[in-house]
């Protein structure tokens, strides 16, 4: 074999090694965020987990699974003040409808199984109970059942489930409602129930709820399964 | 004959601006169909940013109230929707174009500069008039203005006479012959209707600020952002950012770079996203000529990795690779436009540590545009790290990668995580 029959290619070679390890260098276009509404919703990730599951914090619910509506309407509140919350004030800020809507469908579509009890059963459970699933007419409060539904899982499109969130978180969520720092839409219905309750009665629900096993999965009810006996601002 | 003649002079002095009622007609753009002009108006009170000041949270836009929060108290935006009373409803153009350039009201009142005056002065008559036709235009609002809460002295408006004399010099544009149309068009719109130099200088204790600091930087009294210098390329000065990068960044509210964040996101989502690109890109070409001015920068203390104890360094960087590195790499370069790199980005590495911190505490979502229309965003972290760790991971991202950022200690981190986020 003649030398130019190796060298010609032998440089040929070389030339395309070179070529290869010259690719990467410091000019080379950075890489590419994901193009998923998963990744876009990585904002939220640290309070809520990156699929709205939660966290061992018991202020920062989990969003997984909740009706698209309801998420909706509490992304809208927080954007617009009627919730009082300043870091969730903050991300919201800026955001449109409609890019609240794809972050609110996401986060509904994550389904949940298996959760466990968030709370521990106490003493006042019977009480409890009987608050939830009967309510107290004569004081004007329907059963929490009546709305949010006979497993307390919730029915689209806006009323979310009462199972599966820590018990301080819905201490803390009825109180705003007393207080005024978190509103709904007019006619705001939870206002109304969370003034008529007592202080002891809303920590006994609270505790009773956190302490019951949320159904697997935990889905929201179809929407018009029942017919809710208030007429409220936020639901359609 | 002469009647004839007499007849048709007092027509055309019907028809002459002079004979019109103050109130509406005395336009300069006379030749325009009202309905042009209020278009124009719209879109110069975008660029000038009313509706964010001359609006409260959940409030109806450009009835007022909104509290602006000062080292000398409270001030309350006043209305300006055309309501007799309670907004301009009785004002004229005229008096509309005494306000804005001589900061005094129409019944002679000195306005308090949180209303921008000092820049508004170099709006033109007609732009100002422009504005007045479509504020007129919008629905009157019967909003009754708040009374201010400014602390004694400060609620003395005589004071302001003094102020003014310090900080104040009545002005109209003046276009600079040598510079091409674009840059003059760049100049009027950041100088005067932009007021850019309002939050980007710094402003001293009696609230005022010196001519020849302009551009150059400072922190925000009680909102606790750092409004970068534009005029010194280790902050936000923009002499090596291709034109491309700043236009995107302002009406887009995210680059190649770096995103709008803090008050620049409020603006970009109140204002600069409606501009033309022609605009944009007349301030782009207008800010990157500001002279370069970093004597401040360059005497600063020793800065970048050397000033760093090892352990901190690793406690960083620890934290760097669990938290940050899936979004902004280990190598700093980020995803950009979604995750903005981090490595020689100079939000991170300039003097004032404030904004680091507060993005690391707080995240954040740039506005939804039309260029960004499904914002990335980034989550808080002061909810699952301590000061310490704060610290250690914004000290990280200002000292390496050949970032000439220096460090923050603990108690930095915690002095930040009490700043107002959201009024």
């Amino acid at each position: 074999m003649r030398s130019n029959e190796i060298m010609k290619p032998l440089a040929i070679l070389t030339l395309a090694l070179v070529s290869c390890i010259c690719v990467e260098d410091a000019s080379a276009a950075p890489p590419v965020a994901p193009d998923t509404i998963q990744a876009r919703a990585q904002g939220c990730s640290t309070c809520h987990g990156s699929y709205g599951q939660g966290s061992t914090d018991e202020y920062f619910p989990r969003i997984a699974g909740k009706p698209q509506g309801y998420i909706f309407n509490q992304l809208q509140n927080f954007r617009d003040g009627r919730r009082s919350y300043p870091p969730m004030n903050y991300l919201l800020a800026y955001m449109h409808d409609d890019y609240m809507a794809e972050l609110a469908s996401f986060f509904a579509s994550q389904k949940l199984t298996n959760q466990a009890p968030i709370g521990k059963a106490s003493k006042l459970d019977a009480d409890a109970e009987r608050l939830v699933k009967e309510g107290v007419s004569a004081r004007g409060i329907p059963p929490c059942t009546s709305c949010h539904g006979p497993t307390l899982t919730g029915i689209e499109p806006g009323i979310p489930a009462l199972v599966g969130l820590h018990e301080r978180y819905i201490t803390a969520q009825i109180e705003a409602w007393r207080v005024g720092t978190r509103r709904a839409k007019s006619p705001d219905c939870m206002h109304d129930i969370a003034t008529r309750l007592k202080e002891d009665e809303i920590k006994s629900i609270a505790a009773w709820l956190a302490s019951q096993q949320p159904p697997s999965p935990a889905t929201p009810a179809a929407a018009g399964k029942w017919r809710t006996p208030l007429t409220c601002g936020s639901q359609p | 004959m002469l009647a004839t003649i007499a007849a048709v002079g007092a027509a055309c002095a019907l028809l002459s601006p002079a004979a019109w009622p103050q109130g509406q007609g005395h336009f300069l753009g006379k030749d325009q169909p009202l309905d042009e002009v209020i278009a124009r108006g719209r879109y110069l009170a975008f660029i000038g940013d009313c509706v964010a000041c001359h609006t409260k949270h959940g409030g109806v836009p450009f009835t007022g109230g909104l509290p602006m929060l000062t080292p000398f108290g409270t001030l309350y935006s006043p209305n300006i929707t055309p309501a007799d009373d309670a907004g301009i409803g009785k004002w004229t153009a005229d008096e509309f174009y005494q306000m804005l350039h001589t900061g005094r009201s129409r019944d002679g009142t000195l306005l308090y500069p949180a209303m921008p005056f000092p820049a508004y002065t170099k709006v033109t008559r007609e732009d100002s008039d422009a504005i007045f036709a479509y504020l007129s235009s919008l629905k009157p609002v019967d909003q009754r203005n708040r009374e201010n809460e400014l602390r004694f002295p400060y609620n003395n408006r005589s004071l302001l006479m003094g102020w003014r004399l310090l900080y104040f010099t009545e002005g109209t544009f003046e276009p600079d012959h040598a510079q091409s149309a674009q840059w003059n068009r760049g100049a009027y719109l950041v100088q005067g209707l932009g007021h850019c130099s309002t939050c980007h200088t710094a402003i001293n204790a009696l609230g005022g600020s010196s001519d020849d600091k302009a551009f150059a930087g400072g922190l925000i009294p009680m909102q606790n952002w750092y409004a970068p210098s534009l005029t010194a390329n280790q902050e936000a000065g923009l002499g090596d950012w291709p034109i491309a990068d700043i236009t995107a960044l302002l009406k887009s509210g995210t680059s190649m770079r770096g995103a709008v964040y803090g008050p620049m996101a409020a603006v970009t989502h109140n204002s600069l996203q409606y501009l033309s690109d022609a605009d944009v890109q007349a301030m782009a070409v207008y800010l990157k000529t500001l002279p370069e001015r970093n004597e401040r920068i360059d005497a600063s203390a020793a800065r970048g990795a050397t000033t760093v104890a090892a352990s901190v360094l690793a406690s960083g960087h620890a934290i760097y690779e669990r938290d940050c590195a899936s979004c902004h790499g280990s190598d700093g370069r980020g995803k950009p436009p979604a995750y903005p790199p981090l490595a020689a980005n100079q939000s991170i590495e300039m003097e004032s540590s404030v904004n680091a911190t507060r993005m690391v505490l707080n995240g954040g979502y740039p506005p939804q545009t039309a260029g960004n229309p499904r914002p990335y965003g980034m989550p808080p972290f002061a909810q699952i790290l301590s000061d310490a760790d704060i610290a250690a991971v914004v000290t990280y991202i200002r000292v390496s990668w050949g970032n000439h950022g220096s460090p923050i200690s603990p108690k930095d981190a915690n002095s930040l995580r009490s700043a107002p986020l959201f009024d």
